[in-house]
């Protein structure tokens, strides 16, 4: 009997969701398991590094790298992983670009630091304790990895072969793809080309909403708290700030469904390098204020009265894709340091 | 004594009124500042902020985008969807530490030769004071990391 092939998940700087999404194939799981080996996961399965170091290169078939990469840590293990994967996946939306702990690019280390343990209400730290790389005790010497001051994508550190968006990905999305994968691996079924976005499709979430849609000139926005939205016509609409329109689809528009705006977990769309650029754009073209007789300040007072309820651009726009945005992060202090 | 900073200014310029403006100028013979590389677009509306992002990212100092008039554009409203586009555009350039200067909006009809010229100059003094901008190795170096710009692709 041959080997089975080896699956791999890791996590950097991720919730844990994305675990999470990976048990949620449900029944599923046990063809996983029947097929594959787990060779390393440390969410469900007691492995160490030093078993994934003394693999061979190229052991494990499939490694699922879900998480940005925040700190010398994250870093070392996918140099190592990659090392170690014929296939390695950019899971989720912190691996793919970032996501929700690259919002800490808006800001400076400085700044993250004081806020968890600096000045916080519910923090007590009065001799202001903050974790170093190195301390020497009377034991010896401990160390700790080194915080880095810009969240990274996997792909801006090691070579990813596929992208899997999603925060956390869907249950059927994961599972045609691991179907494809098995059916490549088993089967000598070709597999995608290397650098496809995999389990989502090519149209805007949008196409996959069915709320009712209509010429838009919006002149206030909400967040979600502010208003009960109708349930049946579109949310940006009714002047909440929805992404669908620049998002990527595949999820089957699940938070439209639910009256919440679309986040924009999946992503860019084909062909887009910058999503909260595109996003930027939509908006701004759905504005209804400013006419072309209008004298300038009074065009730029209208307009701008409509753009100061949009809260937070940067953030919205950019909630999962700030690391792998044209621009990354935000200039602190004359720098990326701060 | 350092040479003096020369910033690099992208200009986006429509095709009806400001790059008209531009040309202007040139066929004027009036001197100024020679910092801004004007591309030109059919419309100050066809500016995707990424463009503007996209230049900041691979070296540019500043960017400017110029249209016609309100009430004057050749598509009727595309210059109003620039500005929309430009006030939303520089309150999110103020959450990632871009200066105000950097980034600028002006219309310039044909006639305004003169006009665009003094303001080219102006910008050029602005973002001169300002210093160089250097994204790539000023921002985003210094995490170990060092961001190539992308070689453009043979079409």
């Amino acid at each position: 009997m041959s080997e089975k092939p080896k699956l791999a998940m890791y996590w950097a700087a991720s919730c844990g969701g994305c675990e999470i999404s990976v048990l949620n194939i449900h029944e599923h799981i046990l063809t996983v398991d029947s097929i594959f080996d787990i060779a390393f996961f440390p969410c469900i399965a007691d492995f160490k590094v030093h078993h994934v170091e003394n693999y061979p290169d190229g052991y494990i078939d499939v490694c699922l790298w879900n998480g940005a990469i925040r700190n010398s840590e994250s870093e070392h293990m996918a140099h190592l992983l990659r090392q170690k994967s014929k296939v390695l996946v950019a899971y989720g939306s912190c691996a793919y670009e970032g996501c929700i702990p690259a919002l800490s690019n808006l800001t400076s280390k400085a700044a993250t630091f004081n806020t968890v343990y600096g000045e916080n209400h519910s923090l007590d730290n009065p001799n202001q304790v903050v974790p170093l790389t190195s301390v020497d005790v009377a034991e010896g010497t401990l160390t700790l990895p080194e915080f880095y001051h810009t969240v990274q994508s996997l792909d801006q550190v090691v070579d990813v072969d596929y992208y899997l968006p999603g925060c956390p990905p869907e249950p059927p999305q994961i599972w045609a793809v691991l179907q494809v994968v098995v059916a490549g691996l088993l089967e000598g079924a070709p597999l995608p080309p290397k650098g496809s976005i995999v389990g989502v499709t090519n149209t805007a979430v949008c196409e996959e909403c069915d709320r009712v849609k209509s010429e838009k000139a919006i002149e206030r926005f909400y967040r979600p708290y502010e208003i009960t939205p109708d349930p049946e016509v579109c949310l940006l609409d009714q002047g909440l700030v929805c992404m669908g329109l620049a998002t990527r689809g595949g999820c089957g528009a699940l938070c439209p469904q639910v009256n919440m705006g679309c986040r924009g977990c999946y992503g860019p769309m084909p062909g887009v390098e910058d999503q909260g650029a595109k996003m930027l754009s939509a908006i701004a073209s759905v504005i209804g204020a400013g006419e072309p007789g209008m004298e300038d300040a009074e065009l730029e007072e209208k307009i701008g009265a409509v753009v100061d309820t949009i809260v937070d651009p940067a953030g919205t726009f950019y909630r999962f894709s700030m690391a792998h945005s044209l621009l990354r992060r935000a200039k602190v202090n004359g720098n990326g340091k701060g | 004594m350092s040479e003096q900073f020369e910033p690099v200014i992208v200009g986006f310029l429509c095709n009806w009124c400001s790059y008209r403006a531009a040309d202007l100028a040139g066929t004027a013979r009036i001197h100024y500042a020679p910092n801004m590389r004007p591309i030109r677009v059919m419309c100050s509306g066809r500016v995707d902020p990424q463009f503007v992002l996209k230049a900041l990212r691979d070296g540019a100092d500043g960017v400017l985008i110029a249209g016609c008039h309100p009430g004057e554009c050749h598509y009727v409203s595309g210059n109003i969807k620039a500005l929309r586009r430009f006030i939303l555009l520089k309150a999110m350039l103020r959450q990632l530490g871009i200066e105000e200067d950097r980034v600028q909006l002006l219309w310039a009809s044909a006639s305004e030769g003169i006009f665009l010229a003094e303001r080219v100059d102006k910008m050029t003094e602005q973002i001169r004071a300002l210093g160089p901008l250097n994204w790539n190795e000023s921002v985003l170096s210094g995490n170990g990391h060092h961001v190539a710009v992308p070689v453009p692709e043979e079409v």
